[in-house]
């Protein structure tokens, strides 16, 4: 078996009865962007405080590199964490806050004051190294809270939700901020995130958690184009279910759970071979595109009761002249329908 | 008609306004300059500029007071703080057992006069102290400290000291950024790393408060020095002998102005510190985790047993010392010292006399800082005297009460004024009380109001209610826990208060504490020990009945949110 360079085996933690995390295996290859995407409450936080050292494993291991790091103390891991208040020390200033951790290891000043220099640059905080936190913006506070974990050269970075507490400007312009760090310095980085449009902009890989489990692991398009449960088809992007049993052709097994996204479905306003027949009951006006909710005509000829959602680009739909109550027909293409052996009362029942 | 109400409102305002600043001016600003102009005069009445200071500081017998009130005040400080911030440190960041009892233990000083600290070292380390006698003879050993003198005081200060201070850095402990502490953990900083970087950072400001605070009531205490003091003269004692024994109210006035120098530095840096200790905790902070550390929670199981075992100790002397018939020849309990009526103390009337200036202080302080604090808060006429306002409510923290008893004997003993009949009478101690603790009451209602939000009276505004109605039926509902709070506080620091009164009190209205310190001059010790008890029982039965009222209100508003939430 290929040794991956961080390797989480077997991972459980239990507080009481509760279990936290149930049994988590993941590989990680050096150089990677990881991100562990998943609802509040799923595991995903207290697995990255555990590779940090912060929380203690009920059972399993956990190896860097080669070397088993499971028991060791957060100090002797060679781990960066950056923390979700960025928790930089309000009483020293930016560039004190990035020499805390180097004054740890056996450097002289010179080399302690270059490796500041150095990571105050790669922020582009130069200017910025006399502050103090309070003096700082957010977006400024967050690039100095990773300047601070990256001047460590740590194995593995660490990063707690880093975006969550800028406003949306601030966000977009600094994912591409911490990816062109990345690019840079190749620092195999695992990211905590409940935001999936982070994740699918930012990672190599995603690692989907739900209730204390992996529930799938991908590259971002895996994820999005092929999820393997109703769950990670849900949670990532938005998508329609509905039973096979909904319209009048049998595709496949009727015990299926069938589901498309949005923007795969194709609307004409002509009768075709496969065309169902709908009809649009409401527009949202969304900028660049339309979202369209349909009641569609199933085998008996009756409406649904569900709604479809589907966007159409906003030149098209001005094209086809889409209004409310219009009558149209959709087509689902086959490779694009997605089936889930799971019953349409689980579904329901999920939410 | 609404812009009709508007008007009221704001008139209703103005009037509160005016009426806090009058009531604040005439009984804290007037006095005041009236001790201070006195310092600068003769006897006579002749302007003598800083005469009166360069006569005090070359007369050797009373400038040496200055240095040992300074070395008293300074020795206190370091100790008391240091003990307070073990035992805090150990009840907030430390996972020992115990915790409630010792936080009761350490807050027990609060309920005593602080005579009662120097009777308790008397039983214990004095000539037939407990300890100096080694439990009468019957151990092999004695052990004899030099009590009466500034061992004795500064024995006594740090117990009246250290439940302040023990407050005032639990409080600033209690917050802290959990995140810090695991950022230097990422980033291997050791304990004491942590301990200087994170750690003395987040609460540097609560030390500096409390230093300042043990240092000004060091400093200005009367009670122990009158007690323990014997032949070591200290600012306070000095003030009640020029004043009291001599006559000498120029002198008086002099040293008065000595002894409002730490305070008063203490309360410019309290303001200043107040507003930075601000923004140190968001949202995002998460709170301090205990860790489980054996050898930690031994160490700081010592130290708590050790403070609280040695405050217990204090209060259990002078209880079963006011039991024994004749310390320390007759050891046998009764209840003859209980029994006012033979010595200096003159019966129970001073404590009947104590109970009612406590209840009326109590009852008349409430209202009075709560409606100044309303005047002040909610108030949109005005900033300028608003601001004046508030300035002249926290003015008290900076004097302590035997400045206030001396500025009140200037002002109100003047013949020409026409609140001299207020001189002599109960209401000038009342008065003196409430101003003497006017500050803390205020602070207290001023921020139980600012967790209003003000859209209330501006709903309310909206719709047409009238303030008063607003006041009544919200302001005053909501803040209920801080009203019985400011009650209390009011209370029990009447009870046990010497320093302002024993210049006011009038020849037949004497009160509790000072015929405690009347007793314990005339010999009766075992007598002033009985009084001290009674009152140190008066005062947890008051916390006890607040503490109560506290809880009954609690469930009674939990009880109605539930309701609400039904409805919902």
């Amino acid at each position: 078996m290929r040794q991956s360079y961080l390797s989480i085996q077997g991972v459980s933690k239990r507080f009481g009865l509760f279990a936290a995390l149930e049994h988590v295996s993941i590989e990680i290859d050096k150089n990677e962007f990881v991100c562990l995407l998943g609802p509040s409450g799923c595991g995903k936080t207290t697995l990255l405080r555990m590779l940090a050292g912060l929380e203690q494993q009920t059972t399993g291991r956990m190896i860097v590199d080669g070397r088993e790091i499971t028991s060791l103390p957060p100090a002797k891991r060679n781990i960066a964490m950056m923390f979700q208040s960025y928790a930089l020390f309000p009483n020293l200033t930016a560039a004190e806050n990035i020499a805390f951790g180097l004054q740890e290891k056996k450097l002289s000043k010179k080399e302690i004051a270059a490796k500041v220099e150095e990571a105050l640059d790669m922020v582009d905080l130069s200017h910025a190294a006399a502050k103090y936190p309070a003096q700082l913006s957010g977006g400024q506070q967050q690039r100095i809270a990773l300047a601070r974990a990256i001047a460590l050269s740590p194995q593995v970075l660490l990063l707690d939700e880093p975006l969550s507490a800028l406003d949306a400007k601030v966000r977009q312009k600094l994912r591409r901020e911490i990816r062109r760090l990345h690019e840079q310095f190749g620092m195999t980085t695992v990211m905590v995130t409940h935001d999936q449009d982070e994740a699918l902009t930012m990672a190599d890989k995603i690692v989907v958690m739900n209730h204390g489990e992996v529930v799938q692991i991908g590259t971002p398009e895996e994820i999005y184009n092929t999820p393997l449960s109703p769950f990670v088809a849900d949670f990532i992007g938005a998508i329609n279910f509905f039973s096979n049993s909904s319209f009048g052709h049998p595709f496949t097994d009727q015990t299926k759970l069938l589901a498309i996204r949005p923007e795969h479905i194709r609307i004409l306003e002509q009768e075709s071979e496969y065309g169902i027949p709908a009809h649009i009951s409401e527009l949202e006006f969304r900028g660049a595109f339309y979202r369209i909710f349909l009641r569609w005509q199933d085998a008996a000829g009756q409406m649904s009761e569900e709604l479809l959602t589907l966007d159409v680009l906003a030149q098209q739909a001005r094209k086809l002249g889409l209004s409310r109550n219009k009558k149209v027909w959709l087509e689902l293409p086959l490779e694009n329908l997605l089936a889930f052996e799971q019953s349409a009362a689980t579904l329901q029942e999920r939410g | 008609m609404n812009a009709a109400r508007q008007a009221t409102g704001k008139t209703m305002q103005k009037w509160l306004i005016s009426l806090v600043i009058v009531t604040l001016g005439v009984s804290v600003l007037l006095p005041l300059i009236q001790l201070f102009s006195r310092a600068f005069y003769d006897k006579s009445g002749q302007f003598i500029g800083l005469n009166n200071f360069v006569t005090y500081f070359s007369t050797p017998a009373l400038s040496q007071s200055v240095t040992n009130t300074l070395y008293i005040s300074s020795m206190t400080t370091v100790i008391a703080v240091t003990l307070a911030f073990l035992f805090a440190y150990a009840l907030t960041r430390s996972g020992i057992r115990g915790k409630g009892a010792f936080r009761a233990i350490a807050l027990l000083p609060l309920f005593a006069p602080t005579m009662m600290h120097g009777i308790a070292l008397t039983y214990l380390f004095g000539n037939q102290g407990v300890v100096t006698t080694g439990v009468f003879g019957m151990l092999p050993f004695q052990w004899s400290i030099d009590l009466y003198g500034p061992v004795g005081i500064i024995l006594a200060e740090i117990v009246y000291v250290f439940p302040q201070a023990y407050l005032i850095l639990a409080v600033s402990l209690a917050f802290a950024d959990y995140q810090l502490y695991e950022a230097a953990d990422t980033l291997g900083a050791g304990n004491w790393r942590k301990f200087f970087t994170v750690t003395v950072p987040s609460i540097k400001y609560g030390i500096v408060s409390a230093c300042f605070v043990c240092f000004t009531l060091s400093f200005t205490d009367f009670g122990a020095p009158k007690v323990v003091g014997g032949q070591f003269s200290v600012l306070a004692t000095d003030v009640y002998k020029q004043v009291i024994g001599q006559q000498n109210m120029t002198m008086g006035a002099t040293v008065g102005l000595l002894l409002i120098i730490p305070a008063l530095a203490a309360f410019i840096v309290d303001r200043i510190v107040e507003r930075k200790q601000h923004s140190a905790i968001t949202a995002k902070s998460k709170p301090y985790r205990i860790k489980e550390n054996r050898f930690r929670d031994f160490f700081f199981t010592l130290i708590c047993l050790c403070v609280s075992g040695f405050l217990l100790l204090m209060m259990a002397a002078v209880v079963i010392a006011s039991f024994i018939k004749v310390w320390p020849y007759n050891l046998e309990f009764g209840w003859q010292h209980y029994d006012f009526s033979g010595v200096a103390g003159e019966g129970m009337t001073p404590l009947w006399n104590s109970i009612l200036v406590a209840l009326l202080a109590a009852a008349i302080g409430t209202v009075v800082t709560f409606i100044a604090a309303y005047a002040i808060e909610k108030s949109q006429v005005w900033k300028g005297l608003r601001q004046t306002g508030y300035f002249l409510s926290i003015l008290p923290l900076a004097l302590p009460g035997l400045v206030i008893g001396l500025a009140y004997i200037f002002f109100f003993n003047n013949p020409d004024n026409p609140l001299h009949g207020l001189y002599g009478s109960i209401w000038i101690l009342i008065l003196a009380n409430v101003i003497h603790f006017f500050a803390v009451g205020f602070i207290t209602a001023t921020s139980a109001l600012k967790k209003l939000d003000p859209e209330f009276e501006q709903a309310a505004e909206s719709m047409g209610i009238s303030q008063i109605k607003v006041f009544w039926r919200v302001t005053v509902p909501v803040c209920t826990s801080a009203i019985i709070e400011m009650a209390v506080y009011f209370f029990i620091n009447s009870m046990v208060t010497i320093s302002a009164v024993v210049f006011l009190y009038a020849a037949d209205f004497k009160l509790a504490s000072v015929s405690i310190v009347n007793m314990d001059d005339a010999g009766d010790v075992a007598p002033a020990a009985a009084m001290s008890v009674l009152i140190v029982v008066l005062n947890i039965i008051a916390r006890a009945c607040a503490e109560w009222m506290a809880a009954h209100l609690k469930k009674r508003t939990t009880w109605s949110n539930q309701e609400k939430g039904q409805v919902a």
